[in-house]
């Protein structure tokens, strides 16, 4: 179990339900650990912000996140957390390890459009 | 002053000292303002377990810091995460901060509590191959790496035991260190030697790395006779120590040659009403215990500070 604040997805089905409910999903699936842990507070601090983005986590560990560990566009990945950006229920954007938030916002903003302020 | 961006302190950095700082000084009903570059809680939300903060028999680092962020907030203090310093102002009575999305925030006292950083090699393909051969945890990205051939650089106690704790996964752990000795204890120096799994590459040092989808090779550079060699390897893990993340206070207040702020025994800087604690600090011995140390003090000496500059206000306001 991740003990963050952001939404934990605990099964296959849920991962499913989540990308093709959500215009935008940003998930993170990793452990508890240093190149984790920095990427989930981001994450927590961009929620309010990006309020057209769903953000969740996923813990690397559960078998059912073979969702996340098998697809291709990981295949090269040799560090944790792996961060995923779907789009209408598509992978858009995958990385490996630790993220700064500038890094974060980048992709947010570049494949899910920035934050518009009204 | 009264204004919504004026504060009695502002903290940068939110780490175990720059937190207790903040404790301390909302406690004492003093506006305060913690700025911290990434997650609150600095290194210390990098700690697996923590076992030796008394009182707690063992706790993870981002729990203990959780804790130390609800009891801050719970006294009234600020915390603003992932939020980049990008001016400074620390001399005269009112010192100013300014953040990268170009809010500009005002003190009569700051502390600084930056803190410290693993130390990269900065050499060509290292920021490339991040996460996709690179690693600077052995216990996130160890298992990826099994029945494969890695290279661990450094010469410290952490290369030495993580290169020790890596031959669980890979089947040949090959040590690149800079010198012709190790900098780590004997003990850990004596159970990497012993270990069959482990190689060792000295007075070298790694000056590329190179690969397709992943890190395939490196580049060796022998740093007495300047031959670079071709290194085959499926994964490299640095461990070649910290540095302070004081690169924003260059010629703002005085450092030392290695970068870290130079204070008296009350964390004073050589600037009034500026203090230092924590990782940032010249001192010896780097530890979640010593940071709180350092930041009680730090906050105990502004909080006397701020009283003495309220004061004298006061006694200036009434002569007139």
């Amino acid at each position: 179990m991740l003990y963050t604040n952001l939404h934990h997805v605990m099964t296959a089905e849920e991962h499913q339900k989540l990308i093709s409910e959500n215009e935008n999903v940003m998930i993170c699936c990793g452990r508890m650990g240093p190149m984790c842990i920095p990427v989930y507070g981001i994450m927590e601090d961009l929620e309010e912000e990006y309020k057209h983005v769903k953000f969740a986590d996923m813990e690397f560990d559960n078998p059912e996140a073979y969702v996340i560990r098998n697809v291709p566009e990981v295949r090269g990945f040799m560090g944790i957390p792996f961060t995923m950006y779907y789009k209408n229920g598509k992978l858009v954007k995958a990385t490996s390890s630790i993220q700064s938030m500038s890094q974060v916002r980048a992709i947010l903003d570049n494949e899910f459009a920035p934050v518009t302020v009204s | 002053m009264n204004t919504n961006n004026h504060f009695d302190a502002i903290i940068i950095g939110g780490g175990p000292a720059g937190m207790t700082a903040g404790i301390y000084l909302s406690r004492a009903r003093l506006n305060t303002l913690i700025i911290s570059d990434g997650v609150p809680g600095g290194q210390m939300i990098l700690t697996h377990e923590i076992a030796n903060y008394p009182g707690v028999e063992s706790i993870s680092g981002y729990q203990l810091s959780n804790i130390m962020k609800k009891q801050a907030k719970s006294f009234g203090c600020t915390i603003k995460g992932n939020s980049q310093v990008t001016d400074l102002q620390l001399e005269g009575e009112i010192k100013s901060v300014t953040l990268s999305d170009g809010t500009t925030y005002t003190s009569n006292v700051i502390i600084l509590t930056p803190g410290g950083r693993s130390r990269t090699l900065n050499v060509p393909g290292e920021a490339v191959f991040k996460g996709q051969g690179i690693s600077y945890c052995a216990t996130c990205d160890g298992d990826f790496f099994t029945g494969k051939e890695i290279v661990v650089v450094g010469g410290g106690n952490s290369a030495l035991e993580e290169a020790v704790s890596l031959t669980k996964y890979a089947t040949k752990v090959t040590i690149v260190h800079q010198f012709d000795h190790f900098q780590a204890f004997e003990y850990a120096v004596e159970e990497a030697k012993a270990n069959p799994k482990i190689h060792f590459i000295m007075e070298s040092t790694i000056t590329g790395f190179h690969g397709n989808e992943k890190l395939e090779h490196v580049d060796i550079k022998n740093l007495k006779t300047g031959e670079v060699q071709n290194f085959l390897t499926d994964g490299v893990f640095i461990f070649i120590g910290y540095v302070p993340n004081t690169e924003f206070l260059r010629g703002k207040v005085e450092m030392n040659q290695w970068n870290e702020i130079v204070v008296n025994s009350d964390m004073a800087t050589s600037i009034p009403g500026v203090y230092a604690a924590g990782d940032s600090i010249v001192k010896r011995y780097r530890q979640v215990t010593t940071a709180v140390g350092d930041g009680t003090i730090a906050a105990l000496a502004a909080s006397g500070y701020i009283h003495q500059l309220k004061s004298r206000h006061l006694h200036e306001t009434l002569a007139h």
